[in-house]
C-alpha cells in the first residue's frame, strides 16, 4: 500500500528495466525504505528504534555465524571453545563481546522501541497486527537471549538453564516430565546444551521472518507518529529516503559509539563474573541472576510467594511457583490483548493528561522498582517492593488504562500533521467548515480525530 | 460507557492474588516478624581495594607493564604453581610478555608436561615446548581434593574476570591474610575453624588457601625490584588480569580508534541530516 501521492520507482537503466520485470526487488526495497514510503514528517527521535533494532538483529546475525564457525556445543569442551575464541581466533574477542553486548544493546533499543509503542499508543487501530507481531518477536528475542546464555557453559548459563527451565515443572501433571523432556535429561546437560545451541542458530531467522511480517504490517496503514492524528494529505508526509534515513543514519551513528564504548571498554559490565567459571553441577552460586533485560520480569516471577490456598484448611489451590510462573508470562502475554484494553481514541500521550500521569508516575517507577528487584538477592525490603510493583503493574494494564480511556478529557488534536508541526494548515479550513460539528468527528476509523466535545 | 469488565475482574483477581497472599502475610512479616537474615556470602561480596597506586593497565588508556607481568608470571612458576593450573595458557603465549622465541623455548624446557613414550606407548613426563598448555599440578580433581584440606584449588587463567573486580581483588586477597578480626568473624556467624585461614577479603573470610605470600623476599626477582608481599601480590595480580584477558591492551586501543572513526562518520551524518531537512519548513509560526 501507499498513500496515493507516493513516488513511484522508476528504473532508469536497461538492466534495471530487465530486473523490474522479471524480480522487482528494486521496487519493493524502493517502496519499503526508499523514496516510495511517504513517513510523517514530524517523527522525532523514538522512532529510529525500530530502525535500530533491525540493525542489531544483523550485528548478532552477522557475529554469531562466525562464533559459531569456532564454538563446539559440548558440555566437555564448550567452556574451552568460548576461550578458545578470545585467545585464538583473529579478533575472536570482538566478535564475541560485540555478539555479548550486542544482546544487551538489542534489548535496550528493544525496551526504548516498545516503550514508544506505549506512551504514543501506537498499538492502537489500525496498526494492532504490527504490535501483537512486536510481542511476539519480543518473546522469541528473550528465549533466544535465553539459550544464548547458556552457550558458554559457565555457572550462570548451567544454574540460569536449570532454574528457567525448573519452571516449566510448576504446571501441574506434566511438568515434572515436561522439564525432562525439554532438556533431555534430569539436570542440564549435553543433550540440553546441544539442542540450546540449535535452536539459538535457528531463532534468529525465525526472528528475522517475524521481522518481515512486521514491516509488512506497517506499510499497510503507514508509521504513527508523535501527535497520534492519522497522515490526511501530502503535506503530512516526507519520503523516507533521504529524510530518514539521514536521520536514522545519525542516530545509528550515536547508537554505534554508545555500543563500541561499551565493547572495548567496559566489556564484562553486564555480564556476571560466575559465567567465567566452567559450569559445575554440584557448587551452586551464591546468587543466581538472570541477565540483567530479564530482571523486571524475574521480580515478578518471585513475587508470588504464598501459596493460594482455601483459608484455614490448609487445601493448595495454586502453589506460590505456578502462580509466580503465570505471573511472570501473564505480564507479557497481557500485551497481546493491550489493543483492546486502551479503548481511548485518542493515541498520543502528549495529548492524554490522565493517561500521561498514570505512565511517568505509576508505570515507569513500577518497571524500575521491578527491574531493582529482580537483579537483587530475595531478601527484604525487594520482596515487598516487588510485589508492590507486581501488583500495580497488572492493575495499570488491565484497571487503570481501560477506566481512563473511558473518563479522561483529552485535550485538543491538531487537524493534521501539518498544522501539528507548522501551527496552521490551509487544508483545514474548507472541510472543517460544515462537518465538525457533526460529531461524527470522533468515530472516524481512523481514529484521527478531534475527541468528542 | 461501556468499559471492558472482563479486564477489569482478571487484572482485580490478580492484584488481590499478590496482595492477600503474598504482600499482605509479606508486609506482616516485614513489619513484625524476625530481622531478615542477611546471606553472609552476599554481604561480603569480595569486595577488594586494589594496590594503592593501581595498575598500569588501569583506564580508557592503560597498558601492560611488561616488567610486571614477567615478575607476576616468575610468583606464579615458584608459588602458585604448586597448587593452581593454569590450563588455557600456553607457553607459546609468554611471548606476549616481552619474551624471545629462545627464552620461550628454554621457559618452556624448565616445566615438565605430561607425555608419551614414542617407543613404548606409555604415559610418562618430558619436557614442555611452546606448543604447550601449563601443565597441571594434580592428575584429577579428587587428589586436588585430598592433597589441600578437600578445598580444589581454582584454575588461575581466568581467576581476575571470574570475580567481581576481578584484579583488585586478587591483590586484596593475598595480602587480606591477619589475626582474626572478632567483628567480622560475628557478622559472617562462626569463628575461623581448624584448617582454614581468615582473610579479610574473602567473601565469607574463612579460606581455605594457606597464606601464599608470607615474607618479604620469597620470590628473588630477575629485575632486582624488592619483593615485597604488597609487591608479589601486585605483580601476580597483573599477571592474572594478562592470563585471563589477553586482548587487554589490542582492545583498548582497537576501541580508541574504532570510535574516533565512529565521531567522524556520525558528525558527517549529522550535518547531511541538517542539510537534507534544511529546505522543510519545521518550526510553528
Amino acid at each position: 500500500m501507499s498513500f496515493a501521492w507516493a513516488k513511484q520507482y522508476e528504473p532508469k537503466s536497461a538492466f534495471t528495466q530487465w530486473l523490474d520485470e522479471k524480480l522487482p526487488f528494486p521496487r519493493l526495497v524502493y517502496n519499503a525504505i526508499g523514496a516510495g514510503y511517504p513517513v510523517p514528517r514530524n517523527l522525532n527521535y523514538m522512532w529510529n528504534f525500530g530502525v535500530l533494532a533491525g540493525f542489531c538483529l544483523m550485528i548478532q546475525i552477522v557475529t554469531g555465524v562466525v562464533l559459531a564457525m569456532h564454538y563446539a556445543a559440548n558440555a566437555q569442551v564448550a567452556f574451552g571453545t568460548v576461550e578458545h575464541i578470545m585467545r585464538n581466533v583473529n579478533y575472536g574477542w570482538m566478535m564475541r563481546y560485540a555478539h555479548a553486548n550486542g544482546a544487551s544493546f538489542f534489548f535496550i533499543v528493544i525496551y526504548m522501541h516498545i516503550f514508544r509503542g506505549l506512551f504514543y499508543s501506537s498499538y492502537k487501530a489500525p496498526r494492532e497486527m504490527i504490535w501483537l507481531l512486536g510481542v511476539v518477536i519480543f518473546l522469541l528475542m528473550m528465549a533466544t537471549a535465553f539459550m544464548g546464555y547458556v552457550l558458554p557453559w559457565g555457572q550462570m548459563s548451567f544454574w540460569g538453564a536449570q532454574v528457567i527451565t525448573g519452571l516449566f515443572s510448576a504446571i501441574p501433571l506434566v511438568g515434572e516430565p515436561l522439564q525432562v523432556w525439554l532438556l533431555g535429561g534430569f539436570a542440564p546437560d549435553n543433550a540440553a546444551l546441544n539442542r540450546f545451541f540449535s535452536l539459538h542458530f535457528l531463532m534468529p531467522f525465525v526472528i528475522a521472518g517475524v521481522v518481515i511480517l512486521h514491516i509488512w504490517a506497517l506499510h499497510i496503514p503507514g508509521s504513527s507518529n508523535p501527535t497520534g492524528v492519522e497522515v490526511k494529505q501530502e503535506s503530512d508526509t516526507v519520503p523516507f529516503h533521504p529524510y530518514y534515513t539521514s536521520k536514522d543514519g545519525f542516530g545509528l551513528g550515536v547508537f554505534l559509539i554508545l555500543f563500541t564504548a561499551m565493547v572495548f571498554f567496559l566489556p564484562n559490565a553486564l555480564g556476571h563474573p560466575d559465567n567465567y567459571i566452567e559450569a559445575n553441577p554440584l557448587s551452586t552460586p551464591a546468587h543466581i541472576v538472570p541477565e540483567w533485560y530479564f530482571w523486571p520480569f524475574y521480580a515478578i516471577l518471585r513475587a508470588f510467594t504464598g501459596d493460594l490456598s482455601i483459608p484455614f484448611t490448609g487445601i493448595v489451590l495454586i502453589p506460590a511457583k505456578l502462580l509466580g510462573v503465570i505471573g511472570m508470562f501473564g505480564s507479557i502475554l497481557l500485551w497481546f490483548i493491550l489493543p483492546w484494553l486502551d479503548k481511548s481514541p485518542v493515541r498520543s500521550g502528549h495529548y492524554r493528561p490522565l493517561f500521561r500521569k498514570f505512565f511517568w508516575f505509576g508505570l515507569i517507577p513500577t518497571m524500575i522498582a521491578l527491574f531493582i528487584c529482580g537483579g537483587a538477592p530475595a531478601e527484604e525490603p525487594y520482596v515487598i517492593i516487588s510485589q508492590i510493583a507486581t501488583a500495580y503493574y497488572f492493575l495499570h494494564f488491565l484497571v487503570v488504562l481501560p477506566i481512563i480511556g473511558q473518563i479522561e478529557v483529552p485535550k485538543p488534536l491538531p487537524f493534521s500533521i501539518t498544522e501539528g508541526v507548522l501551527g496552521k494548515d490551509k487544508a483545514a479550513e474548507a472541510p472543517r467548515k460544515g462537518t465538525v460539528d457533526s460529531g461524527d468527528a470522533g468515530n472516524l476509523p481512523d481514529g484521527s480525530l478531534q475527541p468528542a466535545e | 460507557m461501556s468499559i471492558r469488565l472482563g479486564g477489569i475482574i482478571a487484572g482485580l483477581a490478580i492484584t488481590l492474588v499478590v496482595v492477600f497472599w503474598s504482600l499482605a502475610p509479606g508486609a506482616y512479616n516485614f513489619a513484625f516478624g524476625p530481622p531478615a537474615e542477611k546471606q553472609p556470602s552476599y554481604a561480603f561480596y569480595e569486595h577488594g581495594e586494589g594496590p594503592a597506586n593501581g595498575f598500569s593497565f588501569d583506564g580508557a588508556f592503560g597498558k601492560w607493564d611488561y616488567a610486571q607481568l614477567q615478575r607476576g608470571y616468575q610468583v606464579y612458576k615458584e608459588v602458585c604453581s604448586g597448587c593452581h593450573s593454569l590450563k588455557f595458557v600456553a607457553f607459546r603465549n609468554l611471548q606476549e610478555l616481552g619474551y624471545s622465541e629462545a627464552e620461550i623455548d628454554a621457559e618452556a624446557a624448565s616445566w615438565t608436561v605430561p607425555g608419551i613414550d614414542p617407543a613404548t606407548g606409555e604415559t610418562t613426563t618430558r619436557s614442555g615446548s611452546p606448543t604447550d598448555y601449563f601443565p597441571m599440578p594434580f592428575p584429577n580433581a579428587i587428589a586436588a581434593a585430598a592433597a589441600n584440606n578437600n578445598a580444589i584449588p581454582p584454575d588461575l587463567s581466568l581467576m581476575t574476570k571470574a570475580r567481581h573486580d576481578g584484579s583488585n581483588y586478587v591483590y586484596s586477597l593475598l595480602t587480606g591474610y591477619g589475626e582474626a578480626d572478632p567483628e567480622l568473624a560475628a557478622k559472617v556467624g562462626f569463628e575461623t575453624p581448624d584448617g582454614l585461614y581468615f582473610n579479610k577479603h574473602f567473601p565469607n573470610v574463612n579460606i581455605a588457601m594457606a597464606p601464599p605470600l608470607v615474607v618479604d623476599d620469597q620470590v628473588t626477582y630477575a629485575d632486582g625490584t624488592s619483593a615485597t608481599v604488597p609487591q608479589m601480590s601486585t605483580d601476580v595480580a597483573a599477571f592474572l588480569t594478562w592470563t585471563a584477558e589477553p586482548s587487554l591492551v589490542q582492545r583498548k586501543q582497537t576501541g580508541w580508534f574504532v570510535i574516533g572513526f565512529l565521531l567522524f562518520a556520525t558528525v558527517l551524518a549529522f550535518l547531511s541530516y541538517k542539510q537534507i531537512w534544511a529546505g522543510l519548513k519545521q518550526k510553528k509560526g
